[in-house]
């Protein structure tokens, strides 16, 4: 369970434990209180507000394992100003961090389900957290297979950690990139172009995915294809939160707060507004 | 080499050509054989003849093309159970890009003349080869739409 936060606005200090170099221009960050034991509990698929002093405050996603309250860990894109004056910082030095916030991934309500997590880009870090449960509680679930896309091989995502899973007798990893570079002798095309051959069973399958809107849309497009229905599909939608407890209304999509109600939303509540433009 | 029955076989299995009637798996094969590619090998180039229609079993071929600074670009990638090669369908019949081994490829070669010829015999066979190949044309145009997206991009 989630600790009562006091004053929902009130960052707390975090110091910078490590700083890891993923790609050209994303970077995991490992947080702590400086508070020796204090325990930052949190769900797969929720987010914190980190706040740069003196620059601002971005909503970045929890991608470490949430068994270990004890690490923060946040991997962010250095995108705008914000992410990159976190890209700036040092290992000791201090940020702001409110939360956790949102809606997580079921997970827990989907033993005896084969798994699926489609994402793409930075969209895995989001879904790592998940990964990490179902892992942690391999027996509990079927079949487990991650798609991972990213546009180039320089550009995929935790490496070594995709390695190891890859090594595995009890998980299917396949990876794709949209352009190929180099060496790579690996897949090239689009995420979505991994799922007519992944091996789930679509009658007992549940997926999740994480990634831009378009390729969310025709992943669950595929999906549909191959007979998973939409009702078991969960999303993980991005929008330019402020406040994220639902008072200011920034990520309103629709009817919904993004924050609040998300960022994880079933397919079926969101499928209506992925086809309207600027909602 | 296979026997005759043995590539109907393969052919049948593929899933390219699954729900196909036995009698239209029994007239390719009359012109089917197999087909080995070594890894770094090119299966067909741009340019050549389009002489061949591969169902791949196993393996995993590049479509590429060059690019005048960069080389060879691989624009895709298509493994186990895929059907590479659509250019013996329309003039000139010249493969489009090139199609290089990354893995050992194993897969079965339908003669692509045989087979246009088959289709203008047999419109019944046309129809089931066609509608086979439609919805594999859309998916990649699809697919390369979404690759032109470029999503990931900073």
């Amino acid at each position: 369970m989630n600790s009562p936060i006091a004053d929902p606005m009130l960052p707390r200090p975090f110091r910078i434990q490590s700083v890891r170099k993923e790609t050209t221009d994303t970077f995991t960050f490992e947080l702590a209180h400086p508070e020796e034991g204090s325990q930052n509990g949190f769900e797969p698929g929720q987010f914190n507000m980190l706040y740069v002093f003196g620059v601002g405050e971005v909503a970045i996603s929890i991608s470490g394992d949430s068994a270990e309250p004890g690490k923060l860990i946040h991997t962010t894109r250095a995108v705008g100003t914000v992410t990159q004056a976190m890209a700036r910082l040092k290992p000791g030095q201090v940020i702001g961090v409110r939360g956790p916030y949102g809606r997580g991934w079921p997970i827990d309500d989907m033993q005896g389900q084969d798994i699926v997590v489609v994402t793409g880009g930075i969209g895995l870090a989001p879904l790592r957290p998940l990964l990490y449960r179902v892992l942690a509680n391999r027996g509990r679930f079927g079949r487990v297979v991650l798609l991972y896309g990213a546009r180039t091989p320089n550009d995929i995502l935790y490496k070594k950690e995709l390695e190891r899973w890859r090594g595995r007798f009890d998980m299917e990893v396949l990876i794709t990139v949209d352009r190929s570079t180099g060496g790579w002798r690996g897949h090239v095309g689009v995420v979505t172009q991994l799922i007519s051959g992944a091996p789930f069973d679509p009658y007992h399958a549940t997926a999740f995915i994480c990634g831009p809107e378009i390729m969310m849309k025709y992943s669950v497009d595929a999906l549909t294809k191959r007979g998973l229905p939409s009702e078991r599909v969960y999303v993980s939608m991005e929008r330019n939160m402020k406040c994220a407890v639902g008072f200011c209304g920034h990520c309103q999509y629709g009817p919904k707060f993004v924050c609040k109600d998300g960022p994880v939303f079933p397919f079926t509540e969101v499928k209506r507004l992925l086809d309207i433009w600027e909602v | 080499m296979l026997a005759t029955k043995d590539v109907k076989q393969l052919i049948s299995e593929h899933e390219f050509l699954r729900g196909m009637d036995p009698k239209h798996i029994a007239t390719m094969s009359e012109f089917a054989k197999l087909k080995v590619v070594h890894e770094n090998e090119y299966m067909f180039r741009i340019g050549e003849e389009a002489d061949c229609c591969y169902l791949i079993r196993d393996g995993c071929i590049a479509i590429e093309v060059r690019h005048p600074s960069r080389g060879p670009v691989t624009i895709q990638t298509l493994g186990a159970n895929k059907v590479v090669g659509w250019s013996w369908l329309t003039e000139p019949y010249k493969w489009q890009f090139d199609g290089r081994a990354l893995a050992l490829t194993r897969g079965v070669c339908l003669d692509s003349k045989q087979l246009r010829e088959a289709c203008e015999k047999d419109h019944e066979f046309g129809y089931q080869l066609l509608s086979r190949f439609v919805p594999v044309i859309a998916d990649r145009l699809e697919a390369t739409r979404i690759q032109l997206l470029d999503l990931y991009a900073p």
